[in-house]
């Protein structure tokens, strides 16, 4: 017993170093291999307070771009509105009968994209109905995932993040494949498990799936840029240009299926049943 | 002791929050930024007690690992480098360091840049081979290693000589 005081007294700071280190290694490995199992992270009090006053000063920089970006928005969705017969004559309160999807505005306060796991930290949390799993999209096409809620803040798993994966499909033949990023260039993203017969050009459009359930269907992705294929599998890998800039984002909506638990349940029936 | 104590604390929340705020926002040439807050571990006292500076720097990889959403790359990276530091001392300064008090803004500008180097050297490798967490991206990651280093060993040197100017 003696011995073994006198050991831990003697290596004191070694046994201290490789207590912390493991602590760490333990939280990177936590961190990287599981889908939100996450200790430390930004969406808590302190650093989301921090990062909504720096962004708060670095709006001004940026607002006769933002503008320019919601004019453009606005006319669209007018061009779209207008050509609708009776449009402006719905009720803004209106309950829809069919409205399966909700948003919920956000605005982005801290961005990363340099590591291969990124992460969007944004103003709106659990206050604003913002859970986890939901979908992050804005104007131009697809954010990410919502991975970890507080009070008024939300941390979002960004499409820049080796741990993304969604559903996606060629607009002009409704192929699917499985959209993930590989690390390494920020507009760029890749498609996998295209069957190797099908129809495709660059400069084809890649959108959302109707089978990905935390984002809409027909959401904008990206554009074919290049295609590879796999020997192994007989597919097709594509390279898909992101039409996202994902170094500038400022307002986000995040989306959610109403029907994603009725749909969910469903499925876990099915395979029980088999 | 008290007034190191709090110069240690300042220095600690300031060198977070210009590195939060403006170091993380530079993206030389897209994706590199130095990383100048470790500038407090390699200030901290040099006589210092070992444990707290260990967990000192603990602390401060943990509080950038907070802000950053990156797991516990930085807590591991700054863990090293307050493991490793009296090598580094001994390697810049000779083995003499420990019986004076050694002032590295007093030193002359070789061996500061001996002693920063190792001190990023040993940061960085940690940090972004933990970030790129597997072998295929290994290549990318040494070369951050390299660009990113010499950013932080330039932006280090200017902050330790321009903090120390202020005080004399």
């Amino acid at each position: 017993m003696q011995q073994i005081i006198g050991f831990i007294i003697r290596n004191g700071l070694g046994l201290l170093f490789l207590l912390l280190l493991g602590c760490s290694l333990w939280l990177t490995v936590n961190h990287y291999s599981f889908h939100k199992s996450k200790f430390i992270n930004s969406s808590n009090a302190i650093s989301g307070t921090v990062y909504s006053q720096t962004s708060s000063v670095s709006d001004y920089f940026r607002l006769k771009k933002d503008n320019e970006a919601l004019y453009e928005e606005n006319l669209r969705l007018k061009k779209l509105l207008l050509n609708e017969e009776n449009s402006h004559l719905i009720d803004e309160n209106a309950a829809f009968p069919d409205h399966t999807i909700q948003v919920i505005p956000a605005k982005v306060i801290r961005n990363s994209y340099r590591s291969q796991q990124n992460y969007i930290t944004i103003k709106g949390g659990e206050k604003q109905g913002i859970k986890p799993d939901m979908g992050v999209i804005n104007d131009k096409g697809i954010v990410g995932f919502v991975e970890y809620t507080s009070d008024n803040y939300a941390t979002v798993l960004s499409v820049l993040n080796t741990k993304f994966q969604t559903v996606a499909k060629i607009k002009k033949n409704n192929h699917f494949g499985t959209l993930s990023w590989n690390g390494k260039a920020t507009g760029f993203m890749q498609l996998t498990d295209i069957p190797r017969l099908t129809d495709l050009k660059k400069g084809d459009t890649v959108v959302t799936g109707f089978s990905s359930k935390a984002f809409p269907e027909n959401i904008p992705i990206g554009q074919v840029e290049s295609m590879f294929l796999d020997k192994k599998t007989n597919n097709v890998t594509l390279q898909i240009r992101l039409f996202n800039d994902m170094t500038n984002l400022n307002y986000v909506y995040v989306t959610d299926n109403l029907h994603k638990k009725e749909i969910e349940t469903l499925e876990e029936k099915t395979v029980q049943d088999e | 002791m008290s007034s190191a104590f709090f110069q240690n604390i300042i220095r600690f929340i300031t060198l977070i929050l210009l590195q939060i705020i403006v170091f993380n926002n530079i993206n030389l040439f897209g994706y590199l930024n130095p990383y100048i807050y470790i500038v407090f571990l390699i200030l901290y006292p040099v006589n210092a007690n070992r444990y707290g500076l260990l967990i000192a720097g603990f602390l401060l990889g943990l509080t950038m690992d907070m802000f950053s959403d990156s797991g516990g790359i930085h807590s591991a990276a700054c863990l090293c480098l307050a493991y490793l530091r009296p090598f580094a001392f001994k390697v810049a300064f000779g083995l003499s360091y420990e019986y004076q008090t050694i002032k590295i803004s007093k030193e002359p500008l070789v061996k500061q840049i001996v002693f920063v180097s190792i001190a990023v050297l040993i940061h960085h490798f940690v940090l972004f081979m933990l970030e790129a967490f597997s072998l295929a991206l290994i290549g990318k990651a040494l070369l951050k290693v390299l660009f990113s280093g010499i950013i932080t060993l330039i932006f280090s040197l200017l902050i330790i000589n321009l903090f120390s100017a202020q005080k004399k």
